[in-house]
């Protein structure tokens, strides 16, 4: 046994790979005693001093205060027998454990590195999970060192342990003993498991494959799993071929998977969907204005009978024959014209002050395949009947196309969501960051309505306003609500009144 | 909130006069031993019951050694963890008297049932203390015959403990064995935190209208890992016994006299046939939870040095030396002695062998079964699959 001996920082806490040298109480050339506090080290958990694990005097310390050490490393070199005269040459070995026996220097050499991450088939435990995760089961995730294993008789290169992945829908034999085992064509990289085995001891023992759940399903089926040939990763047998043997259908090997856009439920009958792109900035700006501004929503429901007929008579225009005329259209307008009486709805809560636009960039929101994407119409106050019909039109065409500029999404002062529609009546909008208010339209239905003292049939919609209270009062909203359903009640007597 | 005063609820702690002192200040709590090392010779219990000890000079000095060796074994394997050769070891470091009290009150045919911190009570009973550190290794799945030693499995699971003991100290009824002066007793371990646990809470019940010979003693540490006694009960821990229905008495748990007396007066009473009864030994856990926690994460230094003038051992010294029971040669003589088998001890840990991977079948079952014989040959082809495999 050597006289130096060297000290691996340990694990300190169930699972840690790293720990912070805070400190170290102890310097070379010190002789300590056994347990003595050598050195402080932070990890994730606590910070710790560690005991010297032999008496004897300092030979080296390996890293300096401040240091992030991974676990397994040599931190400190103790002379443990410092009276016996000088070193014939420095000790390099050096174990964790000390006096446990040490590896042969055979299977050191030949110590296998952990499996890239990706090697490990996916949903196992340690493999890939949905949603970039790595699969573990419980602790404190997964391992981030590489593991050490004594290599497989046989003597196959580590790297070659594993089979080849089979070229995507080519089918491949692997003869393993005195069977053939047909490895699975799934388009995927993962014919091996987590220690690139799997093919091998299926074939020692001639068992089948499949998971626990789906060994139950088979026997509450009466499926015997051992007639079935499996269509899951390394051949294992899935729910679906214990389901569809069940059913009377024929399993069919080496099918490839075809690519769905529908939800694909795994085992769990959960799918986890990445949250990215438009859905991640969707979530992020609802959720701040939701619980940053205080909304209050409020509903009328109008009579447009008369609007529908003007836009009828505003189509019949020739003039107006080649341009897309919708209720959009006239809703929009009634909120200009509402905006321009009343102006403090276009504005922004700036903190300690509150900024009041002159000009109404218009934001429609719009469903789109990307998701829901608000453009707007930049200075639509400005704007003709005609002028605003066609950039409404532009503006919609142009987010079905998903052509929609950032610029046209950024910059918006009020918004119109035109649910209706889908066919609903209404909503409560959640207001865009920045803006002050935000009008549902809903469908426009022909409804039993009170006109002229007597029950008709009219065509009644549903507006909901939603506004910022930091900004807007009961009385402001409400007045501005008001002014968009008298002008869609009756376009031609509000215009008349109002411009 | 200060910590310092073993006695009353949260509310009467904080308002309790800070020069009150041993169990003069507070008739709640059993004490024969002040922190200064005074001996009291009798004390009551909320029930009026009376507790004194009658120890030779010879018991004391033993119940002293028992103390300094209990402590200085827990920190070597403190010491043997952060060295890397334990995954993890919880400390009972200021929990000596407690244990060390509690266990030395128990006779030969009582069952314990632990937690995985009673390395005090499991060297009262005899059993080498390395077993545990075997299962902190990872080596071991327990070690010792719990039949053997009378002696349950160390529970991981908090509480657990508290229905096994409960079932067991029913079949001591159903067997006959209580109702005499050399009956048998069963006594259950565990926490304050665990008297938040469901499983506690349904033991109280069971052994309270089966009326089982069995005691439960709560070490009250004062913390739940981190979180402090005051969010665990607004009550006396000991207070909750009157709702099950069985006694409860609160012990100055750094006192080994007291802690003695009492659990002896209650493991009597269980032998004899008067049912369960709830012991809170009123502590201080001076250590992390775990070798895994990092107690000034929640707590301040100021509780744990008001504590430390509480020292279960340092009081049972001042007052072996007041009464010249023992001389500082005896002191030297029990610091070696404690010195070598904590030295012994880590020998032995580091010789201890891994374990053949295949012995993980071998305990699984009493009588084995077929589906078992199956994977363990499964398993060892798979193991000789392997260079260097020597089976």
């Amino acid at each position: 046994m050597s006289r130096i001996k060297t000290f691996n920082l340990p694990d300190l806490g169930e699972g840690l790979t790293e720990g912070e040298i805070l400190a170290w109480l102890v310097k070379v050339g010190d002789t300590i005693e056994l347990n003595q506090p050598i050195v402080e080290v932070e990890t994730a958990k606590a910070a710790v001093e560690i005991p010297a694990k032999w008496a004897g005097q300092v030979q080296a310390i390996h890293h300096p205060e401040g240091t992030t050490v991974e676990v397994g490393t040599p931190i400190i070199a103790i002379d443990t027998d410092p009276g016996a005269g000088p070193l014939d040459a420095p000790s390099t070995t050096a174990t964790p454990s000390g006096d446990l026996p040490t590896p042969s220097a055979a299977s050191l050499a030949a110590v296998e590195v952990a499996p890239a991450e990706g090697m490990i088939e996916p949903g196992l435990i340690g493999g890939a999970a949905p949603g970039g995760r790595t699969a573990v089961l419980v602790g404190y995730g997964p391992r981030t060192t590489a593991a050490k294993r004594r290599p497989r008789k046989g003597a196959v290169p580590a790297q070659a342990v594993t089979a080849p992945a089979a070229p995507a829908g080519v089918d491949q034999g692997v003869v393993v003993g005195d069977k053939t085992v047909a490895t699975p064509t799934v388009p995927a990289p993962q014919v091996h498991d987590r220690r690139g085995e799997a093919v091998a001891s299926r074939g020692a023992t001639g068992g089948v494959l499949a998971k626990p759940p789906v060994r139950k399903l088979a026997k509450d089926l009466g499926v015997d799993l051992a007639t079935l040939t499996g269509s899951g990763p390394l051949g294992s047998i899935t729910r679906e071929d214990v389901q569809q043997a069940a059913s009377g259908a024929s399993v069919v090997v080496a099918e490839p998977i075809v690519a769905t856009t529908a939800p694909s439920f795994g085992a769990d009958r959960e799918q986890r969907i990445p949250v990215k792109g438009v859905r991640k900035l969707t979530a992020e700006n609802m959720s701040r204005s939701a619980f940053t501004a205080p909304h209050v929503t409020e509903f009328l429901t109008v009579d447009v009978t008369r609007a529908m007929k003007a836009l009828d008579r505003l189509r019949g225009r020739r003039e107006w024959r080649d341009v897309r005329v919708s209720p959009l259209l006239l809703v929009a307008k009634a909120v200009l014209l509402a905006v321009q009486r009343h102006p403090m709805v276009n504005s922004t809560w700036a903190g300690d002050e509150i900024v009041v636009k002159e000009y109404v960039n218009l934001g429609i929101a719009a469903a789109t395949e990307r998701g829901l994407i608000v453009p707007n119409v930049k200075d639509a106050g400005r704007l003709s009947l005609r002028e605003l019909a066609d950039a409404l039109t532009d503006l919609v065409q142009t987010a079905k196309s998903g052509r929609t500029s950032p610029a046209a999404m950024s910059g918006g002062t009020l918004t119109i969501t035109n649910v209706g529609v889908f066919g609903v009546d209404t909503g409560t909008p959640i207001l865009p960051p920045g803006e002050s208010a935000i009008l549902a339209f809903g469908a426009v239905r022909e409804m039993p309505w009170v006109h002229k003292g007597k029950v008709k049939v009219r065509q009644v919609t549903t507006l909901g306003l939603s506004f910022d209270h930091r900004i807007i009062d009961g009385e402001l909203g409400s007045k501005f609500l008001r002014d968009i359903g008298d002008f869609l009640t009756d376009p031609e007597a509000a215009l008349l009144a109002w411009t | 909130m200060a910590k310092g005063d073993p006695g009353g609820t949260t509310r009467s702690r904080r308002a309790a006069p800070r020069s009150r002192k041993g169990a003069a200040g507070d008739p709640a709590l059993v004490q024969l031993l002040t922190p200064e090392g005074e001996r009291i010779d009798s004390a009551t219990g909320p029930d009026g019951t009376e507790y004194r000890v009658d120890f030779t000079d010879e018991e004391y000095r033993g119940l002293y050694r028992d103390l300094v060796l209990v402590r200085k074994l827990d920190a070597e394997a403190t010491a043997l963890q952060r060295q890397g050769e334990l995954g993890l070891w919880a400390s009972l470091l200021g929990q000596e008297a407690a244990q060390v009290g509690s266990g030395r009150a128990l006779r030969t045919q009582d069952m314990a049932f632990p937690t995985y911190r009673e390395h005090g009570v499991l060297y009262c009973r005899g059993i080498d203390p390395i077993m545990p550190l075997g299962l902190f290794r990872g080596v071991d799945q327990g070690g010792w015959d719990p039949n053997e030693f009378k002696f349950n499995m160390y529970t991981i699971v908090i509480g657990a403990q508290t229905l096994h003991a409960t079932g067991y100290a029913m079949g001591i009824t159903i067997d006959g064995k209580t109702g005499t002066d050399d009956g048998e007793a069963a006594i259950a371990y565990f926490g304050d935190g665990a008297t938040s646990q469901g499983d506690v809470n349904e033991a109280f019940v069971w052994a309270s209208v089966f009326n089982a010979p069995l005691v439960f003693f709560c070490q009250n540490n004062q913390y739940a890992i981190s979180e402090p006694l005051e969010r665990q009960t607004r009550v006396p821990l000991y207070q909750r016994a009157a709702g099950f229905g069985f006694p409860g008495v609160r012990v100055d748990g750094n006192d080994v006299l007291a802690t003695y007396a009492v659990t002896r007066t209650a493991l009597d009473n269980a032998r004899l046939g008067q049912g369960p009864s709830l012991i809170e030994a009123y502590t201080y856990r001076m250590g992390a939870h775990t070798t895994s926690d990092d107690p000034t994460r929640y707590r301040i230094a100021s509780e744990v040095e008001a504590w430390q003038a509480k020292d279960p051992i340092a009081r049972v010294k001042a007052f072996l030396e007041k009464q010249q029971i023992a001389d500082a040669g005896f002191f030297a003589e029990v610091d070696e002695q404690a010195r070598r088998e904590s030295v012994h001890l880590r020998e032995r840990v580091l010789e201890m062998p891994d374990p053949e991977p295949v012995t993980m079948f071998d305990n699984v079952y009493p009588n084995g079964s077929p589906l078992l014989d199956e994977q363990r040959a499964k398993f060892s082809r798979y193991m000789e699959s392997f260079e260097g495999s020597a089976h």
